[in-house]
């Protein structure tokens, strides 16, 4: 399945959760979703997962929601344990496998197609993990998710989808964690 | 502070005075990765504090990651570590804490560092190179030794939030 058609189809059940868009999952979800409450993930790479833990902590009235890399993952595997550990149940971690290090020349990432994203997850202690390759099945099960209690991991097996703006500039100004902060403030919706 | 200074440092400064101070901050949240130096005396008690929050992360950087995003809910956090941490950290600290300009505070233990020098001065590589690298990223640091010292915890945490900018506190030796 497209990356950006799980986007999508995320973005039509999603209210006001906090996003945490990783790279190119970010590229996308800004597109497809630009005035939810985005903490975009890309000022060092591997470090999303930890700031979506950081943010369900902090607000966890809050369902956190991180679009998470492979090769993103791979560099901060041990953040699995820790947010296991830490147990938030606001927090629901998707992985973007798509097997490449897509955003820095599409080189393999290592253990492509070897590697179990789900099965380390489930060792390392999340409450549910799951893995979808087709769309249709990814949509029947997305409003159980949503309303599980977390800490909840969801490995997505994408392949790219259209393309996409890769607005670094505006990525990393202050203006995309001014709009964060903002987003933040807006009344909830009931 | 010279190596002839060395016999007049006085008492190393107390665990519970830096836990108190932590609090006396605002921090809510610890966030660590065991260190040597304050193991013991520091960070045992935050595990047994209920007015704290610990949070124990398996690498360093994850709470450079952690404390940054708390900082967008309104709450304090404290990154607890050894200066090894510190420097398996520099990437995230440079991309969140100083780039993007957020309040990640650390209080640091310079394991192997000499009570009897200054840690620029140390004849431990790890510890001696730790001030340099800090004053190269532009970031702020404490240097806390001995009694006396918690007092510069809370005004130092409360510039680091209230400029939004990183912080290192940095334990010299092992408190008591």
């Amino acid at each position: 399945m497209k990356r950006d058609q799980c986007l999508k189809l995320i973005a039509k059940y999603h209210r006001d959760e906090i996003v945490v868009p990783a790279y190119q999952a970010a590229f996308e979800w800004l597109v497809i979703k630009p005035d939810a409450p985005n903490f975009i993930a890309v000022g060092a790479m591997g470090q999303a997962s930890s700031l979506a833990l950081g943010l369900a902590l902090g607000l966890p009235e809050r369902k956190v929601i991180v679009f998470d890399g492979d090769g993103s993952l791979l560099m901060n595997l041990g953040s699995l344990v820790t947010i296991a550990n830490a147990a938030p149940g606001n927090l629901l971690h998707f992985v973007c496998e798509n097997g490449t290090y897509e955003v820095n020349g599409g080189h393999p990432i290592p253990g492509k197609d070897k590697v179990t994203f789900a099965g380390l997850a489930r060792a390392a202690g999340y409450r549910e993990a799951h893995e979808f390759s087709e769309l249709d099945v990814l949509e029947a099960a997305l409003p159980g998710i949503l309303r599980a209690i977390g800490p909840v991991f969801v490995d997505l097996k994408v392949e790219p989808g259209e393309s996409y703006p890769q607005d670094f500039t505006y990525m990393h100004s202050p203006a995309a964690r001014e709009k964060f902060k903002a987003a933040l403030q807006q009344p909830r919706r009931a | 502070m010279t190596k002839e200074d060395g016999h007049r440092i006085g008492a190393s400064v107390e665990g519970a005075a830096i836990v108190d101070a932590i609090k006396r901050s605002g921090v809510e949240f610890v966030v660590s990765v065991p260190d040597r130096v304050t193991s013991e005396t520091v960070l045992r008690q935050v595990a047994s504090d209920s007015a704290l929050r610990l949070v124990r992360v398996c690498k360093e950087d994850e709470g450079v990651s952690i404390c940054a995003a708390l900082s967008f809910c309104d709450k304090r956090a404290i990154l607890l570590m050894q200066h090894t941490g510190l420097l398996d950290s520099v990437n995230a600290l440079r991309g969140i804490a100083v780039e993007y300009r957020l309040p990640v505070v650390m209080m640091v233990g310079l394991l192997g560092h000499e009570s009897d020098a200054v840690p620029a001065q140390s004849r431990s590589y790890g510890v001696r190179i730790v001030a340099p690298i800090l004053d190269a990223m532009g970031i702020a640091y404490e240097f806390l030794h001995r009694a006396g010292d918690e007092q510069r915890i809370a005004p130092a945490v409360e510039r680091a939030y209230a400029n939004s900018t990183p912080l290192a506190l940095l334990i010299g030796r092992s408190p008591v």
